[in-house]
């Protein structure tokens, strides 16, 4: 009996969580240039356009760019930040930690508001690198968070061991550190890397006459005409969030990542 | 190795880049931000360097009042639903095998990572007229013709429900998978059922946590800035919508300023509670 409830309260929440998907993807298969459900006829056309239409596939290139180095510089900067948390004693450095938490944690208008005015005040509102810094920052917090997890995890004798033999910092940073750290860089540069992919309002508000990303064009044809295309775009985006994750959890151990003390289990 | 106070200046080295993108790039902004929201409006560029108080004062307006009303109780509705909602189910998840616990967190990070603007286009095709859910319900022969569910507050609702459920269940998991299991063991050995169990073992056990999820999630909320103008009224826009709007569409930054500072203050007197609540569950 019990068991049935759960099954049927899984499947509710489920059912609400994939309700919009399913939706959006029977819209993306419509064979005309219509928005109907179930769809009508079938065609893969509207995903070629994502491709083929040079708006939005210059739409995808923006973003894709944007993601790529927004999430290397996002880590670029946690890395140094997390490791010298971990390897020194220097409780006002917990300040630059803070910081790092801090454009996750607030809503995220406020980080695009201020960043809008310090670009449109420093005079460079609307050039493209604008907007990789600006992500860097909002996102630094994840690869910040995946990286304390990781530094957290490592064994302190193992360091401890190869110093003794010898090893001055650099080597060990090197030969131990950074390979037991490196699934945890990667799942923070990934999760940097969707998560920008997908962000809206802190893009719009530094480039957003400028140049369009993906969000931005969505929400514009959103406004201003709808077509298959932006349902075909939102399947391919989930797409990609899903099999990000998947490799994570494949590769990685996504439960620890999230927060479970021990990977060993049930 | 040993954890060592920094000896030589050199030691610090590891902090230089990320010190200086954070202060240049967040804490030089967010100050940029606070000094603007004390300038007058100029309507030809972005503000003219003053030092006044008008951009506050306009929150007494009674239009502001509704605004900042209307957003507080739909944070306040969507961290219930979504607390309500997310914690049996985060409960039961953390039963599951281990297979089952990371099949449903690839889900779960997944629509979490949507954008909003996919997020709130979904929504509106599900609840619109054309292909929306009333027609599952007409062919179902629950209802005589498909209507449009939108634009409305419920919609705005659901969509915001949608949007931080995720995030309440990712919240909620790191405690509820630590949660001691001889705690249940107890329970059931003295005869408890496992849903009595969970009512008076777990919930209490977790009543800090809950509070504080309860805040994470209203912040969150408070966040949500294209869910109500895609999915609402402008009656129904929130705090977060009117400083976009002021700054992009009406070029009112010092205005918009002002709001962001005033969200700031909300959002950091709550997450300061949230900290104060752990301290003590942690101390206790």
């Amino acid at each position: 009996m019990s068991a049935f409830l759960r099954r049927l309260y899984f499947t509710a929440v489920a059912l609400f969580l994939a309700a919009p998907i399913v939706v959006v993807a029977g819209v993306s298969v419509n064979e005309k240039q219509d928005l109907s459900f179930p769809p009508k006829g079938f065609s893969l056309s509207w995903y070629g356009q994502i491709f083929l239409d040079p708006g939005w596939r210059q739409a995808l290139f923006a973003s894709v760019v944007l993601a790529i180095t927004a999430a290397a510089l996002a880590v670029a900067i946690a890395l140094p930040l997390a490791w010298f948390l971990w390897r020194r004693i220097a409780p006002w450095a917990n300040v630059f930690q803070i910081l790092g938490l801090a454009p996750f944690i607030l809503p995220p208008v406020i980080t695009a508001l201020g960043l809008l005015t310090f670009w449109a005040t420093a005079g460079f509102y609307g050039q493209p690198w604008t907007a990789v810094i600006s992500h860097a920052i909002f996102f630094v917090t994840l690869p910040l968070v995946t990286l304390s997890l990781g530094f957290a995890s490592i064994d302190r004798a193992l360091v401890e061991a190869a110093s003794t033999m010898g090893a001055d910092d650099r080597t060990v940073l090197k030969t131990v550190v950074l390979p037991l750290i490196l699934p945890y860089l990667v799942s923070g540069y990934a999760f940097a890397f969707v998560l920008s992919l997908n962000e809206y309002i802190v893009a719009y508000m530094t480039i957003g006459f400028t140049m369009e990303t993906l969000p931005i064009k969505i929400f514009n044809a959103l406004r201003y005409g709808y077509t298959p295309t932006m349902a075909s775009v939102s399947i391919f985006f989930v797409a990609i969030a899903a099999l990000v994750f998947g490799l994570i959890a494949r590769f990685g151990d996504i439960r620890r990542l999230l927060g479970a003390l021990s990977s060993d289990g049930k | 190795m040993r954890r060592e106070r920094p000896q030589t200046f050199a030691d610090y080295t590891p902090l230089f880049f990320p010190g200086l993108m954070l202060v240049v790039f967040f804490v030089v902004p967010f100050s940029t931000m606070i000094a603007v929201s004390f300038f007058k409006r100029d309507p030809t560029g972005f503000y003219t360097r003053d030092f006044v108080f008008d951009n506050y004062a306009r929150f007494l307006s009674s239009f502001f009042g509704g605004v900042l009303g209307f957003s507080l109780l739909l944070a306040i509705g969507v961290a219930i639903c979504c607390v309500v909602i997310a914690f049996p189910f985060t409960y039961l998840l953390t039963q599951r095998p281990r297979r089952i616990q990371t099949l449903w967190l690839v889900g779960l990070l997944s629509v979490l990572s949507l954008s909003e603007v996919i997020i709130g286009f979904a929504w509106s095709t599900l609840l619109s007229r054309t292909a929306g859910i009333t027609n599952l319900f007409v062919w179902l022969g629950l209802m005589e013709a498909p209507v449009a569910l939108l634009p409305s507050v419920w919609a705005v609702l659901t969509g915001m429900v949608y949007h931080a459920l995720p995030y309440t269940i990712l919240v909620l998991y790191p405690a509820l998978v630590r949660l001691d299991p001889t705690l249940l063991e107890a329970a059931r050995t003295l005869g408890a059922s496992p849903v009595r169990a969970f009512l008076n073992v777990v919930t209490p056990a977790l009543r800090n946590t809950l509070v504080a999820t309860l805040i994470m999630v209203f912040v969150f909320a408070l966040g949500s800035y294209l869910l109500p103008q895609i999915l609402g009224r402008p009656q129904h826009w929130t705090l977060s919508v009117l400083i976009t709007d002021q700054a992009i569409y009406q070029s009112n930054m010092p205005f918009a300023a002002a709001m962001a500072v005033f969200l700031v203050l909300i959002s950091l007197a709550l997450v300061g509670l949230t900290l104060l609540i752990g301290r003590r569950e942690n101390a206790g």
